[in-house]
């Protein structure tokens, strides 16, 4: 269970990017968090994991106060929670496979991890979760070699690595095209499905909300707008989140 | 002045007589600013002090013209020279019956000179004839009374064999005829054909037969006015004593080529082959006759005569004369290209000494890597408090093991075993005590258990680093003799062991400090959670007080001994009041916020290092580096590392700054720790341009380590610094061909490189 209390951030220049968010997630389930470029989305999501500190709020998961760990214990939170973002976030020029390992650095030793050796149960693991996103035969390969669909199935091998128990996803489709996009999303909503995984995932395409999500959560300016099952996102409540001026496609 | 004609049709409707006005404007500044251009000029003029009356002055035109020609020959290959004289004769002043010259044989080569007599200082006319083609040569005047050869003019003799020169002759008045010299010195072989000269090596104006005559002796002159009773030793090409005699009593040499060797009476000396066979007469001078086979080249065969008193090779090796080859490469060349490899292999170790030093130093003045760091105030206060004990601890440490150590050194063997076993039972123990994540947390009473462990294991640790490097200096001094044109294999490896030795002590004392800044900062974030927050906020007053205290007071002793203060009021209790006001200060102005900004605070001051440092030029470094280790080459690596730490940490730190976010973001949020984000996230992407700034920076230490031995930094500098001020230009151009040709290709291969990697 997530549970996002009142959650505020200010950016240093005096930008509102959250205001005043609450929200509940229970575990396994697929939320949607929707809204305009500039919403709050990936603010909210980072805050979660505190990759952003928040300016006020509390965010409790499974019981433990995310927003009042110390650094070791948000690194211990951390792990169990896979991010998946727009941009991939691949280090382009380490192989595909030592991405994917990157998961895992949580777990290691630190001090082995620092000079590239990894236990062989990580390995295996490393190299089954390649195959699950179909791509073991390009674990040696460089990440930049990859194609940007391909790019982004290393980027959720590598969230699976950490056996998350939470999978936050920054718009993981929009730099996508929708075939590509279909593709990647089947692979959330498997990992949400089979593993249980709880999914946060931002979403720009409503008919991708439609088609994956359990529930949405809409931002606009930071508030939250709108909470429940996409099938209640009609007419009004689309105007509400997106603006009167707003049209729908797709 | 187009403009300037539209002045006067001004007309209130017509905006364009703007346009003029804004024309003269404009002109007017630009010829003040002209004027002021000159003006500034005339003064940099004046202050740079400019002299066209020097650059026209004759005697510093010659001057050039011979520095040019010098440096435009350099001086690479050395030939032996031929030197040549032909007499001819005249009269001065003209004899009551006028004077007649010898005929000259007109075949062979002569000079005549017309006319045959002249008042003292007239001028006469000397032709050549028959001379070889395009020599070069100087005449001399010899007047009869004594041997001095008066120089009057250097002649060229053109492609026939001849020349013609008018000069002025000395006032030498005598009733004697007077002779006219030329001297001709020409070059001995060509560079596609050289021959073998024979070389006046002990310099007696004579060249020694070279070789042991079919039946007799060969005979080295012994010099006059010894001391004492001679010693001979006598010295093969290979510099080895073949045999060492005395007419008198044995004694030991105390250096020389004999150094050590015991001299023993002639009769009692056993050598086969050469040897020495007699010795007439002894301290005042005399001979040294040689016996052996017939035939022997004696070419580069030396005799050391030594003083029986002292031991010393008295004033004089005497030499033999040797063969050589002419032409052959010059002294100058091969001086250069040892002093050449010495500035490549300088600029080498100061380039991969200062990367290595860089690399690490670079993060911390990476904008985007430290701006996050920050911690709490308590957590700081802690840590740097804990500092100094760490530091003092682990000088303690040191010191045990150092002693643990001396007990074991004097033996290669116990040292060996100590270096299996102590790691073995290291590994045993860390195993131990840091056991793979557990689900359940240890115990206060296991926790503390362990850290002893740790602690004993860690004084191993140090232990097994002092054996190392004294087997490290054993391996290496046994190496050293052994490997014999490799030998400097084995000094690398003992001097590894005495830098590691040396620097132990202060890798413990950073370790120790680590850790107990670590524990700190543990105990500080425990007390953060478990403790109320208002004791805390009261409680991190008094605390950052004392390290605020503590930093200066470590502060005021360092300045303390840099300007000799010992008054402890000033090093110690006002460094430390201010220290502790500026930290209560802090801790009052992070009342509500409670972490500090320490990541910012070490990227400004590393900055800030790195750019005072990178401004002081390496040839103003290397003065304070020679003052330390010496003259030499190791004083400008020294420098040259140093300055480049400081641009190449500036140079990384903003490669690391450009990097992509992303990657950083996403290994964060795997739970990845700061170093782990580092290695994983930023390491890989800035590989490239780290090779790429490092191999620029290789080629500017290059060309500054060119120049670092003009202040004492050893390379070419100091060779081309010697010869410039010895007025020997040929040799300095050949030290500056050699820069440019180094320069040249590392410039090349190094972009070369850089093209492949990047």
């Amino acid at each position: 269970m997530l549970k996002v209390e009142h959650l505020t951030k200010i950016y240093e220049g005096g930008t509102l990017a959250l205001d005043d968010v609450s929200f509940e997630v229970p575990d396994g389930q697929f939320l949607a968090v929707i809204g305009l470029s500039g919403s709050g989305k990936s603010t909210l999501l980072r805050c979660i994991n505190r990759l952003i500190e928040p300016t006020d709020g509390r965010i409790t998961w499974n019981g433990v106060d995310v927003t009042k760990a110390s650094q070791e214990e948000m690194r211990r939170i951390r792990r169990r929670i896979g991010m998946v973002f727009q941009h991939f976030n691949l280090v382009h020029r380490s192989k595909v496979l030592t991405n994917v390992l990157q998961g895992s650095l949580g777990y290691v030793n630190p001090a082995l991890s620092l000079i590239n050796r990894f236990p062989k149960d990580q390995m295996s693991k490393a190299y089954r979760q390649l195959a699950r996103v179909g791509l073991e035969e390009k674990a040696g390969q460089r990440a930049d070699e990859l194609s940007g669909g391909q790019q982004q199935r290393v980027g959720v091998a590598r969230a699976l690595m950490q056996d998350p128990e939470m999978i936050l996803a920054d718009e993981p489709v929009a730099s996508l095209d929708p075939v590509l996009a279909h593709s990647i999303m089947q692979y959330l909503e498997r990992i949400n499905r089979d593993d249980g995984v709880t999914v946060l995932c931002s979403l720009h395409f409503l008919d991708l909300v439609h088609r994956y999500a359990d529930r949405a959560i809409a931002l606009n300016e930071g508030k939250l707008v709108f909470e429940g099952p996409p099938s209640e996102i009609d007419d009004a409540k689309f105007k509400d989140i997106y603006g009167q001026e707003a049209e729908r496609v797709g | 002045m187009a403009d300037g004609q539209d002045t006067p049709q001004q007309s209130p409707l017509d905006p364009m007589p703007l346009e003029p006005k804004r024309g003269l404007k404009r002109t007017v500044l630009f010829i003040l600013a002209m004027v002021f251009g000159v003006i500034v000029y005339a003064y940099g003029f004046d202050v740079t002090k400019v002299n066209l009356d020097e650059i026209k002055s004759e005697t510093r035109q010659t001057q050039l013209v011979r520095v040019l020609r010098s440096l435009a020959r350099p001086d690479l290959m050395t030939y032996e020279r031929v030197s040549t004289p032909t007499d001819a004769t005249f009269a001065m002043p003209c004899p009551a019956g006028g004077f007649t010259s010898d005929e000259p044989d007109v075949d062979a080569r002569h000079i005549t000179i017309e006319p045959a007599c002249v008042e003292p200082g007239g001028k006469i006319t000397v032709r050549g004839v028959n001379f070889s083609a395009n020599a070069r040569g100087t005449l001399f005047q010899v007047p009869p009374s004594d041997d001095l050869e008066l120089r009057l003019a250097d002649f060229q003799v053109d492609g026939n064999g001849d020349f013609e020169l008018v000069v002025n002759t000395r006032e030498r008045e005598s009733d004697q005829p007077q002779t006219i010299r030329a001297i001709t010195r020409e070059n001995i072989g060509t560079l596609f054909n050289p021959v073998e000269v024979s070389q006046d090596d002990n310099e007696n104006g004579v060249q020694d037969p070279i070789e042991m005559p079919a039946a007799g002796q060969y005979t080295f002159e012994i010099p006059a006015a010894l001391p004492g009773v001679p010693g001979f030793a006598l010295i093969d090409p290979g510099r080895d004593v073949v045999q060492f005699a005395t007419l008198g009593e044995p004694f030991q040499a105390t250096n020389g080529p004999a150094q050590g060797d015991t001299a023993i009476p002639l009769e009692e000396t056993q050598t086969d082959g050469l040897r020495i066979a007699q010795v007439i007469g002894g301290a005042s001078g005399g001979q040294i006759n040689l016996q052996g086979p017939a035939g022997t080249s004696m070419s580069n065969w030396t005799m050391a005569i030594y003083d029986s008193l002292t031991g010393e090779v008295t004033a004089t090796v005497v030499v033999t004369d040797s063969i050589v080859k002419s032409p052959r490469i010059s002294q100058s060349t091969t001086d250069t290209w040892d002093r050449i490899i010495e500035t490549v292999f300088l600029a080498f170790l100061a380039t991969t000494l200062g990367t290595i030093i860089a690399v690490p130093l670079s993060f911390m003045a990476a904008r985007n890597l430290m701006k996050d760091i920050s911690v709490p105030m308590t957590k700081l206060a802690l840590q740097l408090l804990a500092m100094p004990v760490g530091v003092g601890v682990g000088i303690l440490a040191a010191g045990w093991a150092r002693t643990i150590s001396e007990q074991l050194i004097d033996s290669t063997f116990l040292v060996i075993l100590g270096l299996v076993i102590i790691p073995f039972l290291m590994v045993l123990a860390f195993r131990w005590a840091l056991p793979p994540v557990e689900e359940e947390p240890p115990t206060p009473a296991e926790r503390s258990v362990r850290a002893g462990v740790i602690a004993i294991a860690s004084v191993g640790g140090i232990v097994v680093l002092f054996l190392l490097a004294s087997l490290m200096v054993t391996v290496g001094d046994w190496l050293a003799p052994r490997l014999s044109a490799f030998d400097f294999i084995g000094s690398f490896v003992a001097n590894l062991g005495d830098i590691l030795n040396a620097i132990i002590t202060l890798l413990t004392a950073l370790a120790t400090a680590g850790v107990l800044m670590n524990l700190a900062g543990k105990l500080g974030m425990w007390m953060k959670g478990h403790l109320p927050v208002g004791f805390i906020k009261v409680f991190r007053m008094p605390l950052a007080a004392a390290a605020g205290a503590v930093l200066a007071v470590l502060i005021g002793i360092g300045i303390g001994s840099l300007y000799q203060i010992t008054d402890p009021l000033k090093i110690y209790w006002v460094p430390a009041a201010v220290g502790a006001a500026i930290g209560l200060a802090l801790a009052i102005r992070a009342y509500q916020r409670e972490q500090v900004g320490i990541g910012l605070s070490v990227y400004y001051i590393a900055r800030t290092i790195f750019n005072a440092i990178r401004s002081i030029e390496p040839l103003v470094m290397v003065i304070v580096f020679v003052v330390w280790v010496g003259i030499g080459p190791f004083a400008g690596s020294l420098a040259l590392a140093l300055h480049t730490v400081a641009a190449l940490a500036k140079l990384y730190s903003e490669q690391v700054e450009s990097i992509q976010p992303g990657p950083i973001e996403a290994v964060k949020a795997s739970g990845a720790t700061r170093v782990q984000t580092i290695v994983y996230a930023v390491i890989p992407q800035i590989v490239p341009p780290y090779i790429s700034f490092t191999l620029y920076r290789w080629d500017i230490n290059v060309r500054m380590s060119t120049i670092i031995g003009f202040a004492g930094g050893g390379g070419i500098g100091f060779l081309l610094q010697q010869n410039i001020r010895l007025l020997n230009y040929r040799a300095a151009s050949v030290n500056m061909l050699a820069i440019a040709i180094v320069v040249a290709s590392m410039d090349y291969l190094s972009s070369r490189i850089r093209e492949r990697i990047v």
